[in-house]
């Protein structure tokens, strides 16, 4: 990512000094960040080092057919010193929620830094586009978001899409997506776009996606669905601390049963933890303080592509990939049932041989994904 | 002769809200509110699962997050008849209470604040009289001379660097600024503050919804069982973490918000007599303690108050057909009986259809249709809904609790009650009831704890949760007090389906254009008579529209007979 239009301005560790923080708080952020972009320890100097010495990039963040839980969740990031950072250091040039110019003062914002930093601009996307109508159901300034999204696009570096909405159309493209709301990386052609799903995203995992743009110059490591693979590469169910309990056939069969109590899994009651990829599991929210499933309700899944047409919600998953679609919890839980027999009788589950093959295949996927985990 | 300015679009609020004002002799004549986004949820609720219509219609709003999940669950227990356990109320209002703490916090400092504080003319202030001041109103320990200083050195680079991020092209230096330096540096050092505390306040949530924003709900009851004995459930490490931030934000909000609060309003003492607006007041209310259909249980008592004549508080009845009823007359939709019908949302109907200017346009034609609300009435009164209604209410109803808070702070500005009925009244009633919140979660997690060590663990109730419980038909609806007003959601279900699910908003309530007779609504209405300083800079319309707290996001939604008919097929680049 070339830098030139950039260079007279401060470098984040000129700024951070200026600002009045010391060279260990400055260095206790470079190792925070490298733990949220998931590098080893060692990198945290590379990572100071890209800090000390990389300009400002100027922020445009819109918002279009959205209900702002991203800029929410954005400004609920953990850690107090990447508030700071992200709210004054990257140079949020234009966001709605939070700027303090209306109407023609917000408008110029606007034209000033795509004007300025053209084609060095990051441009932030909350929410889809409603394409039907030539665009009406969304305006702005007297504008469509059609015709905002296509000025802002063009003169962008990279797009981040923030959310569901902006990856996929969230709710509002669930069925029959009326107003056909549309996701950005079907509106902008030419330009890398960054999806960043969840409904919304994980506060620390934006603040992450954003770092490493900063302090790297260049796009995550993607998915082949454009999501960055240190956020979105494993499945919630993988990653789960409930997963022993999957694995040994312990389920919460209502919601007020003593199951429920005991923290059993929730793959019964509906949770989709096993086909949505999040970091949910792991970074936890809000601090990590707890994620859905520690809470005890099901994940919905929402990291995931029509995650509202995929089912009810409290029906269990049938057709997960890699489960087999006959299989279900009764025939998972008798996976680690057969080798583990006194909690065979204890839960009444038989073994079946005809599964035998779904179980083999589950088996081995358990086996690798444990080893991706361990690695 | 009348000029037309345009405010567009309307920053620091949820979603997209358009004004359009004339402005006569320095003073607004006329006023025009338009929602200029939709999405049409209500149309993708049909003939889903009942049970799923909280997670669906929590994101109609990301901002005053969880308010229409919880909304949603009651709507589809009141259908289903279905009771949920005492643990469960005691945790949804503990939840609603923090979610008031937070976002009336961050409305007052990350959305508002900005209208009354000068950012830059906080630079000249003296950190020392600075501190001086703070400490004489206030115990909070973050006051001294050097905290001040370091504040503002760091604000004084960052203005000198030019880059003024989301403080760019603000309205620095206007005259409607009246405070001294130091208050400003007051306001400014906590909006950097409340950034730091909110993100602890939701946390209430995590514990008990799994996440916030989008917390999780549950018809019922709440999935987050007790379990005091695991690692999982509700146990002593949970409850202790939720009643440190309950503690700390009650702190937070009696020594940083309300002396802030009390301290900017007494140096803005002419708003409280701009931006009254319509002068009658709505509410719903929330915060059962003995169930949600003992509506004498609650801490926000319901009402209605006509005329700013607080001497009579009248009933609301949501499920009479002539009491709430939704016009379009002025609206972005059409109904099959015509424009000018209004229709009770048990009967909802309606179709979009734009007929607005083609875009990009200047100007909206506001004698016809300008915006995407539809526009609800009581009794065919247009109603402004809210804190100040809430705690009006509760003051004309008699509570002492109210009625403790509101003199206090009349007495501290030196202000008649009539001040209420302004602008300024709206702001600080959102101060007050963010107090009493604070105040009555407090028991409400004792008497959690109290519960539990008592042996009873019921958290909710699944009787009924099972789809094949359920009557063929069923209709019902559900109430709350959102943070920006009285909210409801009607709901039928025919064959364990949703029929029709209709939502009737705080903002849309606020927000909506005029109805059949012309009447204005609240947004517009508080608009009339607002001084104007500078034609070119809408700091006085931008006050009087915070001080509602829009949500625009929740404002618009309406279901679709015929959802193909709006949808018209276009080629997205694919």
């Amino acid at each position: 990512m070339s830098n030139d239009v950039l260079t007279k301005q401060p470098t984040y560790y000129q700024e951070i000094i200026r600002k009045g923080y010391s060279r260990r708080d400055f260095i206790r952020f470079a190792g925070m960040m490298a733990a949220f972009i998931g590098v080893e320890n060692s990198a945290i100097g590379q990572v100071a080092k890209a800090l000390e010495t990389n300009p400002r990039i100027p922020i445009i963040w819109l918002h279009f057919q959205e209900c702002t839980c991203c800029s929410e969740s954005f400004i609920r990031s953990s850690h107090p010193i990447v508030a700071d950072i992200l709210l004054d250091k990257v140079s949020l040039d234009y966001t709605e929620t939070l700027m303090a110019a209306s109407g023609i003062q917000a408008e110029e914002a606007l034209k000033n830094t795509m004007t300025k930093y053209k084609g060095e601009y990051i441009l932030c996307v909350e929410g889809s586009v409603p394409t039907a109508a030539d665009g009406v159901y969304c305006m702005i300034g007297g504008k469509t978001s059609m015709q905002i999204l296509d000025e802002a696009a063009e003169g962008a570096k990279a797009i981040i899409a923030w959310g569901s909405c902006a990856c996929n159309g969230c709710v509002q493209a669930a069925k029959p997506n009326p107003t056909s709301a549309t996701p950005i990386h079907k509106l902008v052609k030419g330009k890398p776009v960054i999806k960043v799903p969840g409904c919304p995203p994980i506060g620390e995992v934006m603040a992450g996606v954003i770092v490493h743009l900063l302090t790297f110059g260049k796009i995550p490591e993607l998915d082949r669905l454009g999501r960055p693979k240190a956020f979105y590469s494993k499945r919630v169910h993988d990653t789960c601390y409930r997963r022993p309990y999957f694995d040994a056939g312990l389920f919460v069969e209502s919601f007020d049963d003593e199951n429920a109590q005991k923290g059993y899994c929730l793959y019964k009651v509906g949770c989709k933890g096993p086909s949505t990829y999040n970091a949910c599991g792991v970074t936890k929210w809000n601090g990590g303080t707890s994620f859905p499933i520690q809470s005890g309700h099901p994940c919905i899944g929402c990291s995931e592509e029509n995650f509202w047409d995929n089912g009810r919600f409290y029906e269990r998953g049938s057709a997960f990939a890699g489960f087999g679609i006959e299989s279900d919890a009764d025939t998972l839980g008798k996976v680690a049932l057969g080798v583990t027999g006194a909690a065979l009788a204890g839960h009444a589950i038989y073994t079946n041989i005809n599964k035998s093959k779904i179980i083999d295949r589950l088996t081995a996927e358990g086996k690798a994904s444990e080893k991706e985990m361990e690695g | 002769m009348s000029k037309r300015i345009v405010v567009d679009p309307i920053t620091r609020i949820e979603g997209h809200l358009r004004v359009e004002a004339d402005i006569e002799n320095g003073k607004i004549k006329d006023a025009y509110s338009s929602g200029t986004m939709v999405r049409l949820l209500e149309e993708i609720l049909k003939g889903r699962d009942p049970r799923d219509a909280w997670a669906f219609v929590g994101r109609v709003c990301g901002v005053c997050t969880s308010t229409h999940s919880l909304n949603s669950v009651r709507t589809v227990e009141d259908a289903l008849d279905i009771v949920i356990p005492p643990n469960a109320e005691l945790v949804r209002n503990i939840m609603h209470c923090a979610l008031y703490m937070h976002d009336h916090v961050v409305h007052f400092y990350h959305l508002h604040a900005m209208d009354w504080v000068d950012v830059v003319d906080a630079l000249k202030a003296d950190p020392q009289k600075t501190s001086e001041l703070a400490q004489s109103i206030s115990s909070w320990p973050k006051s001294s001379p050097g905290y001040f200083r370091d504040v503002q050195s760091r604000i004084r680079k960052f203005v000198e660097s030019g880059q003024l991020g989301i403080f760019a092209n603000g309205y620095w230096g206007h005259p409607a600024y009246k405070l001294p330096s130091e208050v400003n540096l007051i306001g400014l050092a906590h909006y950097l503050e409340a950034l730091e505390w909110q993100k602890e306040m939701v946390k209430v949530h995590a514990v008990f919804g799994g996440k916030n924003p989008h917390p999780n709900y549950l018809v019922g009851g709440m999935a987050c069982a007790i379990g005091i004995d695991d690692v999982s459930g509700l146990n002593a490490e949970r409850l202790a973490l939720v009643g440190k931030i309950l503690k700390d934000g009650k702190t937070f909000i009696e020594q940083v918000y309300i002396p802030d609060l009390m301290a900017v309003a007494s140096f803005y003492k002419d708003w409280g007599a701009i931006g009254g607006g319509l002068g009658n007041y709505m509410v719903y209310g929330d915060l059962p303690t003995n169930g949600i259909r003992d509506k004498s249980s609650y801490k926000f008592p319901g009402g209605v108050i006509m005329n700013k004549d607080i001497s009579k508080v009248m009933d609301v009845d949501l499920r009479k057909e002539d009491e709430i009823q939704e016009f379009i007359s002025h609206s972005w939709y059409e109904y099959k009986e015509g424009k000018d019908k209004g229709l009770h949302p048990y009967k909802g109907e309606s179709k979009i259809k734009y007929t607005g200017p083609k875009p990009p346009f200047e100007h909206l034609d506001t004698t016809k249709d300008y915006s995407y609300l539809k526009t609800p009435r009581w009794k065919g009164n247009a109603m402004e809904v809210g804190p100040l209604a809430r705690v009006l209410v509760g003051y004309a109803r008699g509570r002492e609790d109210f009625k403790a808070v509101v003199d206090k702070a009349l007495t501290d500005l030196n202000v008649p009650v009539t001040a209420l009925f302004s602008t300024l009244g709206r702001t600080a009633a959102r101060g007050l009831e963010a107090q009493l919140a604070a105040t009555w979660v407090q028991d409400f997690f004792q008497e959690l704890l109290t519960n539990i060590k008592n042996g009873d663990t019921r958290m909710a109730d699944s009787s009924k949760f099972d789809p094949k419980t359920w009557p063929k038909t069923a209709m019902g609806v559900g109430h709350s007090e959102a943070p920006r007003g009285a909210l409801a959601h009607w709901i039928n279900i025919e064959d364990e389906k949703i029929a029709n699910y209709q939502l009737v908003v705080p903002t849309t309530w606020n927000a909506s254009p005029r109805d059949n007779k012309g009447q204005m609504s609240a947004y517009e209405a508080a608009l009339i008579d607002t001084p104007v300083a500078r034609e070119d800079q809408p700091l006085e319309i931008i006050r009087t529209i915070h001080s509602f707290d829009p949500c625009m996001a929740c404002a618009v939604h309406l279901y679709d007979e015929e959802g193909k008919n709006i949808a018209r097929v276009s080629v997205v680049g694919d």
